[in-house]
């Protein structure tokens, strides 16, 4: 068992080193670019602490929806593979659903501040 | 600062001294944030009576282009025709040429006024200027789509049969697969416009970002890097997709205005009634696009072209066409 801070918790403080510390010093593009490392820092740390569950709900979906077997890889080209065909589409019972679900999760980690994903996270009830 | 740039400053004073009548040298010269496709320089051009301030446009580290970009040398001859035709724009100075030494690009006058989407979006200061603005940027693409195309130099074709054919041939490069993207591609076959309209100049970036507005209004239109001719309505569906609207969700025209009143400045600009159900087929596949694109950076990671955490995250900016997708083709229920 590794030892304490997480991954998570160290990060943190990478992200806040840049931001408190690199930034204030940095001037034109590179102050930018300081800025979006640490954004960076922070897709990671959340990818980390969302993924688990997250991957678990979908793969857990894309196996009712296909009623196949595999991997998130395999099912997802499955499923991409069954829309082009035309045997999956938006009447498909579970699809918009499930889409919706997936992008939600992509979006809690990469933008969790953009406007579209913001106004459906806060209209929905929370699971706790 | 290294010495290729010493020899990139040098070389920039040197064309400055020609080019501009007056001048001795150039001062402040600094690269601007963001353009992740194209250098943009600050400078100004100085000498016993001048102070002048201009802008470079150059290609990354000098000569690295767009797969799809027209060419800088094309994209300044677009930049002088439009402004002739009256579309506002910075006069063009000077055009780079390979005896410079300086890479590909060229040399603008500086237009003052502001590029920064968040904040034409936001602030108190363009409060004025954002109600006419939809308005405004139909009937400049109006007077775009207008110019002969006898005068435009030549372009690439790309209708939406081909872009469309051109965008997944992109988006099959990847290995990942997207299930929003294959609904979007089965979404938009179906909806192929049958005859497609006469063919037109497409500026094919305009977005709010690429435009300079001042308190006033649109001051400039900026980018003519992937101009092409193609389906004028490219245009104005391209500047309704979510990213360009920087958080004024509800103000689907760059997040300041309707597409109503767009397509009332379309028309009294003389590019003729327009539905809206095409602009929202252009609308999708734009954001279709900006998605490939997004989700293509990965190869400039991995090949080594280009490892910055901007590259990084523009990459991570995929899933934000995936809601915008979702919201216009499979919107919650």
């Amino acid at each position: 068992m590794q030892d304490d801070p997480t991954p998570a918790e160290i990060l943190e403080t990478v992200a806040q080193f840049l931001r408190e510390t690199v930034m204030p010093e940095m001037q034109g593009r590179n102050a930018f670019l300081a800025r979006v490392t640490a954004n960076a820092v922070d897709v990671v740390r959340r990818q980390i602490e969302l993924s688990p569950a997250a991957d678990a709900a979908e793969l857990a979906r894309l196996r009712a929806l296909l009623d196949s077997d595999g991997t998130l890889e395999t099912l997802n080209a499955q499923l991409c593979e069954r829309i082009e065909t035309g045997a999956i589409t938006l009447t498909t019972q579970g699809l918009k659903d499930h889409l919706w679900e997936t992008t939600l999760a992509k979006l809690a980690v990469d933008q969790p501040n953009y406007a579209a994903y913001k106004r459906v996270h806060d209209q929905t009830p929370q699971k706790t | 600062m290294s010495l290729s740039e010493h020899a990139f400053e040098d070389g920039l004073a040197a064309v400055i001294r020609r080019a501009v009548a007056g001048a001795d040298g150039i001062a402040n010269l600094r690269r601007l944030s963001g353009g992740a496709s194209q250098e943009t320089w600050a400078f100004e051009a100085v000498g016993p009576k001048l102070s002048q301030r201009l802008i470079l446009r150059r290609a990354p580290g000098g000569d690295r282009q767009h797969e799809a970009a027209a060419g800088l040398e094309t994209e300044a001859r677009l930049m002088d025709l439009a402004g002739k035709a009256g579309i506002p724009e910075p006069p063009v100075i000077y055009v780079l040429c390979p005896e410079d030494g300086i890479g590909r690009g060229f040399i603008v006058g500086f237009v003052d006024g502001e590029t920064l989407g968040r904040k034409i979006v936001r602030d108190a200061a363009f409060a004025d200027a954002r109600k006419g603005l939809a308005f405004r940027c139909g009937e400049v693409l109006a007077a775009i789509h207008a110019i002969p195309l006898d005068q435009v130099p030549p372009l690439r074709h790309a209708d939406a049969a081909t872009r469309l054919d051109e965008l997944h041939k992109r988006y099959r490069l990847s290995e990942r697969p997207r299930p929003v993207f294959a609904l979007a591609f089965e979404w938009l076959r179906q909806r192929l416009p049958k005859e497609p309209p006469a063919p037109r100049l497409v500026h094919g970036d305009f977005r709010n970002g690429n435009l300079i507005i001042g308190p006033d209004g649109l001051r400039a239109v900026l980018d003519w890097e992937i101009a092409h001719i193609g389906d004028p309505i490219e245009d104005l569906g391209w500047l309704c997709v979510g990213p360009w609207r920087f958080g004024g969700i509800d103000n689907p025209v760059g997040g300041f205005g309707t597409v109503d009143q767009l397509l009332a400045g379309y028309e009294a600009g003389g590019g003729g009634r327009i539905d809206p159900e095409q602009v929202r087929f252009w609308e999708v596949l734009g954001s279709l696009s900006w998605g490939v694109s997004c989700a293509a950076m990965i190869q400039a990671i991995r090949s080594g072209v280009d490892r910055t955490a901007e590259r990084a995250m523009i990459a991570r900016r995929a899933s934000e066409n995936e809601i915008d997708l979702l919201n216009l083709i499979a919107p919650r229920s």
